[in-house]
């Protein structure tokens, strides 16, 4: 399949899924709160779904006592709506148990064994796919009529496109069927002194954590075929051209490549790249002066500008190889407000494009001043310089610092 | 007070934080600032892309990948016979299923080998990336708590005991002077002290942009030079005032390194980085 070209306001206007996929630290949570944002502005009923505990995105979207498991409606001017939730994997695994459960008594059995509360939280692919099964749970939640998803900080970044075969192959695995083929006439616990493969692996990993494995696999038996239908649901949703994919990037060699790399993963997916966000990008400024001033004052004012400009250039071909790697077309990549040195924060607390130069929002805090930015919208940058003039004379004043800790 | 003292005051110093924040380059750093200092080092890499063999032509770097770690591992525990049965992905599988953790503990169980080794002075370890990082340094911790006896618990218990100790072992926390890397730093100091037992080594604070403050004021309203000065002083100001704010919540020593610009690292920008700490 695949999902139609347009800008990502397009895509913010229309589509009903959007992923936020990107290696670590290059601004996934932001760019997806920022996306939410818009998306409410533009009127839509828009869910932010975040799996990260480090209240990345109660911090980013201002939210003062942080988010929960259930969605919280966030205050937002205008007929949209923007909401937002923080994934608690274990009780969305729990969740998932209960109702794929025959009885109360086979879910009770589950929840309480000790190798399903290891591998609940803990098995590689497990927080992945809950937040591609909660995905697919608010997406057929009427409230909504988009979820922003800002994917986990995986190892790979990868994962999460692999997350509802984890399941599927968890209930394949090699383990479960060692155990569960025995059940079928009647296997208890003791017998597993009789195999000689599970008695040398007892002997590794110690005795008990295999008899907790055997009675959760003994207790799961009847649960796979809901939670395979299940699975498929989510992949055929990740498939639909409803959902879209949004890159995010930051412009550093390392990052980048990683980025092709994703866009390469997300093709032999049969998937595509839909837009790109290069974040943190240094604005280009404007042509230095012919000659370097002599004065030592305006002299450093010459050098730094032509040192940042350098970065802005080299930056900016990063940015394009990523654009020519994943293929997408001109206008899909994006930005905020790319020259000023705005805040996230602020971004995210005015309306974003254009606009966001005009305001200064209430409730400013310390964030990084490095832009969001992209190579799109040249002519925008023009056009809101005197704004964000304006802005920044206003910016000057102290900000006050928010500490997390006591 | 000599900065890198603490290079010499454990042998083993794991470097890690979340993805992004430059873990490889303060690797490389460290073991080219070691190396200036004579001592003899081993570089670590763990599963991820091989890198520091080409940034440290000098160094012997060597690559730990825990599958491998595990295959290995089993082999050498009586599960050889079982692997050929089973395909040996398979069987990996199911000993990594029925016990979380086992496959972190293994390559830690052979760094720990590597610190008995007298070939070096100083193992750096590349440490795992993005939120793994607490995983991986807890994994002996829940594996006490799941295994109570054989092989995995003797393994966990000798490398919970090297983790533990100063002497031995340090983590050395990469982070950047932004709002959220510097609470994820906090936080990860905060839970590798209070659940993992380990040892905190300084702090490294990444891309840094030093330097005065410009006086932007030189140059006309809205001119580029003003732009492009008042950005720079933005954010300087911005990275002095988080550097003073991790000061604060962190009480451990901070090692500064500034920004190399957008492309790849190389042979000579690590060694330039590691004159900041230890001049050649």
């Amino acid at each position: 399949m695949s999902a139609p070209a347009g800008t990502l306001a397009e895509h913010l206007a229309d589509a009903e899924v959007l992923v936020c996929c990107g290696s670590g630290g290059v601004g996934k949570t932001t760019s997806a709160a920022a996306l939410g944002l818009h998306a409410a502005l533009l009127g839509r009923r828009a869910v932010v779904v975040t799996i990260d505990p480090a209240k990345r995105l109660a911090d980013a979207l201002g939210v003062p006592g942080g988010l929960g498991n259930e969605p919280t409606k966030l205050d937002v001017p205008g007929a949209g709506e923007l909401w937002a939730l923080m994934l608690d994997t274990a009780t969305t695994f729990d969740g998932l148990v209960r109702a794929n459960a025959a009885d109360e008594e086979q879910a009770e059995r589950i929840l309480a064994n000790g190798f399903y509360r290891n591998v609940a939280g803990s098995l590689s692919g497990t927080q992945e796919y809950m937040a591609a099964e909660r995905l697919h749970a608010l997406h057929n939640d009427g409230r909504f009529d988009l979820v922003i998803v800002d994917t986990p900080p995986t190892r790979n970044a990868l994962d999460f496109l692999d997350a509802p075969g984890t399941i599927a192959k968890f209930i394949d695995h090699p383990l479960f069927k060692l155990l569960m083929m025995p059940t079928r006439r009647g296997m208890k616990v003791l017998n597993l002194a009789a195999q000689p493969i599970l008695r040398t692996i007892g002997k590794v990993v110690g005795g008990d954590v295999l008899a907790d494995a055997v009675a959760f696999f003994q207790a799961f038996a009847g649960m796979e075929t809901g939670f395979r239908r299940r699975a498929d649901e989510v992949m055929a949703l990740l498939h639909s051209d409803v959902t879209r994919f949004v890159l995010v990037a930051s412009p550093r060699a390392d990052t980048i490549e990683e980025a092709c790399y994703f866009a390469e993963r997300l093709a032999t997916s049969e998937l595509e790249v839909a837009a790109v966000i290069v974040n943190r990008c240094t604005p280009p400024f404007g042509e230095p002066p012919a000659k370097r001033p002599r004065t030592l004052a305006t002299a450093a004012l010459y050098d730094n500008l032509v040192e940042l400009r350098a970065n802005a250039a080299t930056e900016q071909r990063q940015a394009a190889a990523l654009l020519t790697a994943t293929g997408v077309p001109a206008g899909t990549h994006t930005t905020w407000c790319p020259r000023c040195p705005a805040t996230c924060t602020r971004l995210l607390r005015s309306p974003p494009f254009a606009v966001c130069c005009s305001t200064e929002p209430e409730g400013l805090r310390a964030t990084d001043p490095r832009p969001v930015s992209s190579s799109r919208a040249h002519s925008r940058r023009h056009r809101c310089r005197l704004r964000r003039q304006r802005r920044h004379r206003r910016a000057r004043r102290p900000r006050r610092v928010v500490h997390h800790r006591p | 007070m000599d900065p890198l003292q603490f290079l010499t005051t454990a042998k083993v110093a794991i470097v890690a934080g979340k993805g992004g924040v430059g873990k490889t380059t303060v690797t490389g750093v460290l073991a080219r600032a070691a190396i200036r200092r004579g001592l003899r080092v081993l570089v670590v890499e763990l599963d991820g892309k091989p890198s520091l063999g080409r940034l440290l032509p000098d160094v012997e770097v060597q690559q730990l990948s825990a599958t491998a770690a595990l295959a290995e591992y089993l082999d050498t525990h009586g599960l050889s016979r079982v692997t050929k049965r089973l395909a040996s992905r398979g069987i990996i599988d199911v000993v990594a299923t029925a016990s979380p953790g086992i496959d972190d503990i293994v390559v830690l169980g052979k760094i720990k080998q590597l610190e008995r080794s007298d070939a070096y002075d100083l193992v750096v370890v590349d440490g795992p990336a993005a939120g793994h990082a607490i995983t991986f340094l807890l994994a002996a911790q829940s594996l006490l708590a799941s295994v109570r006896g054989g092989p995995i618990h003797s393994q966990a218990t000798e490398v919970l005991a090297m983790l533990t100790d100063p002497t031995r072992c340090q983590v050395v926390l990469v982070t950047l002077p932004e709002t959220t890397p510097v609470n994820e730093a906090v936080e990860t100091a905060y839970a590798l002290e209070e659940r993992v037992g380990v040892h905190l080594g300084p702090v490294v604070v990444n891309s840094v942009d030093m330097g005065p403050a410009l006086d932007a004021e030189a140059a006309p309203e809205g001119s580029p030079m003003r732009l492009a000065a008042e950005f720079r002083n933005a954010r300087r100001a911005l990275h002095r005032r988080e550097c003073d704010r991790l000061a604060d919540e962190l009480a451990l020593p901070q090692l500064h390194l500034p920004s190399v610009a957008g492309s790849h690292l190389t042979i000579e920008s690590i060694a330039a980085l590691a004159d900041h700490w230890a001049p050649a």
